[in-house]
């Protein structure tokens, strides 16, 4: 209030002939100063207390208390004689039920050795339960295969929507884009030598090799990956693929199954889609650096074989397998807290981006020793 | 080894369960019987293990130690494949309702209809609807549960549970969360199902007016002990049981009268 002559929160230990006397007075305000304690209580509890100078107090009063009173194991509940009837029933409410003295979380200051122990382990861990998972996915597809997987075929044209339709303006953009700036790097060093017409082989190529699938599955990672990771997690979190299992449902069949086959189909065609559009964002570069585009596109098919174009294609596949499993694993590992469904989607997009990248390289690898 | 033991008769028993996350021990040495027709309620504080012992008994959680028997079957024994053939009797209802967010509430109940008989369309519309009917719930089948509130979100899980009439009803804390009379409902409808069609029912709950309104059997599960306070009906549990915990917790804590006062 506008006390502003108000006496400070004060502590003082006093003895008398039966025991320790904790004498309380002073205001005790969540905006005021911090308490004076003076005298010490020698590690006993007080018997009594002197509160004739408390002013008044708010929480700061009884935490400070409690957390006195707690320091010591103590088996006797603590004399309360003398406080005030509010601040008694106060601390009576929050002494009454003990602390669970296995309920705190101990930090542990584990060494060296056996943080790297458990890291390996956890490793190690994680290895086996994803290619448990992987596992798992070859034997629902077998399944699937042989007609005895059950989903609902709604929920997959639902998927086939979302990651095939629903994707095409985020992929047209970004192709289109990449295709214009492979154009213009291309053409400002090919001017030089007056090849600019063989910008219509560098984007051709190149989309068609590598961008169109890579930046393709990259926006797959961070838009369906992450999704499926958010969903199945959520799913998870409402106990929804626990009422699957109990209801004879297998999990995995009715929800890693249709999202895997839904990207493994729809990737294909999204890259095909991805390098029609970059050619045509090179087309457009080269148009302002006068190369008519029907030249170009004569250009662009005389640069690409069949060989070549299926690389790419070949790769969505197993791409869109891979963003496909880190999605629906991280999904179905996810625990069953909001945050933890937010921490099993940055894992989703974080995994599948790594997956797409580590598998491209390998590829490239596999190419050039066969000479493809 | 298993067949020294004598094998349990009842419609579930349950022997020397003892539930851990981890090296953590949430409840120990627990033994009681399930009969048909029984009205269970598992009980006790929260935090105290409930939910975790109604996963042990469908097979969602597996036993630390110790067996859960289905009339005399070992189900904690038997391969998961096998375990299909019990959990088709079973019908669970979750804490949260858990229907399946991407489906309407008819489509969550007509689901395990669908994939379970043969039933024709129309005829699997009529039963969603009949089912809805029970819970209060008439003219919401084309509503996605993201639609509807916690409490008919809660209505429409137990009446997926009953889809298939199971012989076990499985629920988890059905009544809370829901309005007096709703609540009530609830309890009739609990009743009802027991005496026409002969479920057996097992539910997690700790409210004490439904307890005494339908229960004639339970188990109490005491934090301090971690293990089972009491078994039996909980009327003659509240007035009678040896373990004051119980009698405690049944009388909302309140003091007893002094006749029956240890």
């Amino acid at each position: 209030m506008g006390q502003s002559e108000s006496t400070p929160p004060t502590i003082s230990w006093k003895r008398d002939t039966q025991g320790v006397v904790m004498e309380i007075s002073g205001l005790w305000r969540k905006g005021g100063p911090a308490p004076e304690v003076t005298g010490e209580g020698d590690g006993e509890m007080p018997k009594r207390y002197e509160t004739e100078n408390l002013e008044g107090f708010d929480s700061t009063l009884p935490a400070f208390l409690l957390s006195h009173l707690r320091k010591d194991e103590q088996k006797e509940p603590p004399s309360l004689e003398g406080m005030p009837d509010d601040l008694r029933g106060l601390m009576e409410l929050a002494l009454e039920i003990p602390e669970r003295s296995d309920a705190r979380t101990v930090d542990e200051k584990a060494g060296f050795l056996a943080k790297t122990g458990k890291g390996t382990l956890a490793v190690w861990g994680n290895i086996r339960s994803l290619t448990e998972f992987i596992g798992t996915s070859v034997l629902s597809l077998g399944r699937f295969l042989t007609g005895r997987a059950r989903f609902r075929f709604r929920d997959f044209w639902v998927v086939v929507q979302q990651c095939g339709v629903e994707a095409l303006p985020i992929v047209s953009l970004i192709s289109f884009l990449i295709g214009m700036i492979l154009a213009f790097v291309g053409n400002v060093q090919l001017a030089n030598f007056g090849a600019s017409i063989f910008v219509a082989d560098l984007v051709g190529i190149a989309m068609v090799r590598e961008m169109g699938v890579v930046m393709t599955s990259i926006i797959m990672s961070g838009r369906t990956g992450a999704a499926f990771a958010a969903n199945i997690g959520s799913m998870k979190a409402n106990e929804e693929i626990d009422a699957l299992k109990t209801f004879g449902f297998d999990p995995f069949d009715f929800l890693v199954l249709p999202r895997m086959l839904a990207l493994v189909i729809m990737m294909p065609l999204l890259t095909i889609y991805s390098n029609l559009m970059g050619i045509l964002g090179g087309m457009l570069v080269g148009a302002m650096a006068d190369i008519p585009p029907v030249l170009y596109w004569h250009q662009t098919v005389g640069a690409i074989s069949l060989t070549t174009a299926s690389l790419g294609v070949l790769k969505s596949f197993v791409f869109g397998a891979a963003i496909a499993i880190s999605g629906c694993y991280q999904g179905m590992r996810s625990g069953n807290s909001s945050a933890a469904v937010g921490e099993a989607t940055t894992r989703a997009v974080v995994a599948s981006i790594t997956a797409v990248i580590v598998l491209d390289s390998a590829f490239a690898a596999i190419f050039t020793v066969l000479n493809i | 080894m298993e067949q020294q033991q004598e094998k349990p008769t009842a419609k579930i028993s349950v022997r020397d369960l003892t539930m851990a996350y981890g090296s953590f021990v949430v409840m120990k040495d627990l033994n009681f019987d399930i009969q048909e027709k029984d009205i269970f309620i598992i009980m006790g504080g929260s935090g105290c293990g409930k939910s975790t012992l109604l996963r042990h008994l469908i097979g969602l959680r597996e036993p630390a130690t110790g067996n859960v028997f289905y009339e005399g079957e070992n189900f904690t024994a038997i391969a998961p494949d096998d375990r299909e053939k019990f959990i088709r009797r079973f019908g669970v209802m979750y804490q949260s309702g858990a229907l399946w967010s991407s489906m309407t509430l008819a489509e969550n109940i007509a689901m395990p209809l669908e994939e379970h008989t043969k039933l024709p369309a129309r005829t699997i519309q009529e039963i969603v609807s009949y089912k809805l009917a029970l819970v209060g719930l008439s003219g919401y089948e084309d509503y996605y549960p993201s639609q509807v509130s916690g409490g008919m979100n809660k209505r429409a899980g137990i009446a997926r549970a009953m889809a298939l009439d199971p012989d076990i009803l499985f629920l988890d804390e059905p009544g809370a969360g829901l309005d007096p009379l709703s609540s009530r409902r609830l309890d009739d409808l609990i009743l009802r199902l027991r005496d026409s069609l002969g479920s057996t029912v097992v539910i997690v709950t700790h409210e004490l007016a439904s307890i005494f309104a339908v229960a004639n059997n339970s188990i109490f599960l005491d934090t301090a002990t971690r293990t089972q306070g009491a078994v039996g009906n909980p009327t003659e549990l509240r007035d009678h049981s040896d373990n004051p915990a119980v009698r405690r917790f049944l009388r909302r804590g309140e003091e007893e009268t002094p006749l029956s006062a240890p």
